[in-house]
């Protein structure tokens, strides 16, 4: 098997699991428990927030641990609504978000609230001086992404915390792409809330954190017993939390290595793709994107039908095509950057890791080639543009 | 996700191609959904079905359904291939997934479509054909390419 879809989920980590065991088998203690005990899961809890803490060059009880990447963003937009709506009700966000911060964020304009989206380039940027007209009285919270989870663009996080922080508003990044994958300086870049999640830095799926800098007063999104602070109930999830640190820590460490490693990978696909499948073309920045990350539209042709191949052959990548988001249009992210339908469809995404070889990407260009002009050989629409640019 | 009978039709379509001055051609769908289907029918004075091939833009439902619905209409006449329904697609090929069954409907439709092109050069009339709804000519399609 030839694994291509980095960005939807990592390989956990042997090092992570290992350090996770003991606190199943051995330290299964509830942090929460008086007797001492329960110490050792408390202290692994502690240790954790640290190492997290410490990577982000931020305070530790800074860090609230989460379910997911998903709940982190869920919270740090519902709280802030609910803690700023009598300063306003606007927010700005921007078309390319993950659904995480798109549902939630249409969730919140039922409820009164109002969004205004930002468009993106055909990079998929977005431009600093739509952000700064958009920005209104009563605008409470700027919610924008670090790096795009499909094509891999890296926005001006630096000076999109810039302009927050000149008028006073809260700013809010889903960087559950970025952590661990490229440098972050939250205090450079003004960041007030920070979203992350583990399994894609090769650690545990199910665990994720919210930044959250000291004096933001959002307040708790899941009500119950006093863990994190009494900002975020449910007994904690210490196996992952621990996961989550050694994972942070691994990534950081290997982060030189691996990006140089990424980068060989990446750019060799998208050099060799391009060059030898006609009418195929990247989506996403050609420099300000992560390092794993390919992204490329095959005219002609529809995702599903070459993802089906590709597993065939043991490779595993995802798409932007309808068919595999499970409704009928395709990737708003592709749409935004102002791809045509059929183009979107027929997009797809590899992205890689450091394990990935180049023999695996020599295996991947030619099953790609062979694919893309066999689905093109059944395709009406290939038919139709070869005989008009016959005639 | 897809039935071993699909996996078989996706991986070995069966009648890929085009028919020259074929009796009838039908496309339906559109691009902006991201399914195109066409069908290409030869069919013979006593109005029976001689050959029939397809070219299809999408997922592999929609290629496994084009793929069954030629097998399914080949050696009948005009009006016993009017009588090949969706269902009887998704029954010769065990059935799709619950958000895959539009396919099987654009399968059908393309035959029809094929066949009321055939009707109207020879100025025919056949029970049950009426003029299809998203049936597309050359110059509406995609101006993209």
């Amino acid at each position: 098997m030839i694994y291509l879809d980095n960005a939807a989920t990592t390989k956990t980590a042997k090092e992570v699991v290992d350090a996770m065991i003991p606190y199943f088998t051995e330290f299964y203690g509830n942090p929460s428990s008086v007797y001492s005990f329960a110490t050792k899961s408390r202290q692994g809890i502690t240790d954790a927030r640290e190492v997290i803490a410490k990577h982000l060059s931020v305070a530790s009880s800074d860090i609230y641990f989460t379910g997911s990447g998903t709940e982190a963003n869920n919270w740090a937009i519902k709280a802030t609504c609910d803690a700023m709506v009598q300063k306003g009700k606007h927010i700005i966000s921007t078309k390319i978000e993950h659904h995480a911060i798109l549902h939630t964020l249409e969730y919140m304009e039922k409820k009164g609230f109002e969004v205004t989206y930002l468009n993106v380039d055909e990079y998929g940027l977005i431009s600093l001086e739509e952000l700064k007209s958009a920005i209104k009285e009563d605008t409470i919270l700027i919610s924008i992404m670090f790096a795009n989870n499909e094509i891999g663009t890296i926005q001006p996080i630096k000076e999109i915390g810039e302009i927050a922080k000149q008028h006073g508003i809260l700013f809010h990044t889903d960087a559950v792409q970025a952590f661990g994958q490229i440098p972050i300086d939250v205090n450079e870049c003004h960041i007030d809330m920070l979203s992350a999640s583990a399994h894609k830095l090769n650690g545990p799926k199910g665990i994720g954190f919210l930044y959250i800098k000291k004096g933001v007063k959002i307040r708790s999104f899941i009500h119950g017993g006093s863990q994190e602070r009494a900002r975020r109930a449910g007994t904690e999830n210490v196996p992952s939390i621990v996961g989550f640190s050694v994972a942070c820590e691994r990534a950081f460490r290997l982060m030189e290595e691996k990006t140089k490693k990424e980068l060989e990978l990446r750019d060799y696909l998208i050099k060799r793709i391009l060059e030898e499948v006609p009418y195929a073309k990247l989506n996403g920045h050609p420099i300000k994107r992560l390092p794993n990350n390919v992204n490329i539209s095959f005219e002609f042709v529809e995702g599903e039908s070459v993802l089906i191949m590709l597993d065939m052959k043991g490779i595993c990548a995802s798409s932007g095509s309808a068919c595999t988001s499970g409704s009928l249009d395709p990737s708003h992210v592709l749409l935004a950057i102002g791809l045509p339908h059929e183009k979107a469809h027929g997009s797809l995404r590899l992205s890689v890791c450091e394990e990935n070889t180049m023999e695996e990407m020599e295996e991947v260009v030619q099953s790609v080639k062979a694919i893309i002009q066999r689905l093109r050989e059944m395709s009406p629409l290939y038919e139709d543009f070869i005989k008009k640019n016959s005639k | 996700m897809y039935t071993e009978k699909v996996m078989e039709h996706f991986q070995n379509p069966r009648n890929v191609g085009e028919i020259e001055n074929a009796s009838g051609v039908g496309t339906v769908g559109n691009a902006k959904c991201g399914d195109i289907m066409r069908i290409y029918l030869d069919i013979d004075e006593n109005q029976r079905i001689k050959d029939c091939k397809f070219k299809t833009f999408g997922c592999g439902a929609a290629v496994a359904t084009s793929s069954m619905a030629t097998e399914l209409v080949i050696g009948k006449t005009v009006e016993e291939a009017l009588k090949v329904t969706n269902q009887a697609v998704m029954e010769a090929l065990d059935g799709l997934p619950p958000v895959k069954v539009h396919c099987s409907l654009l399968a059908e439709e393309a035959i029809h479509a094929a066949l009321w092109d055939y009707a109207q050069k020879n100025h025919l009339e056949f029970d049950g054909l009426v003029q299809p709804k998203s049936d597309i000519h050359e110059d509406e399609e995609s101006q993209d390419y």
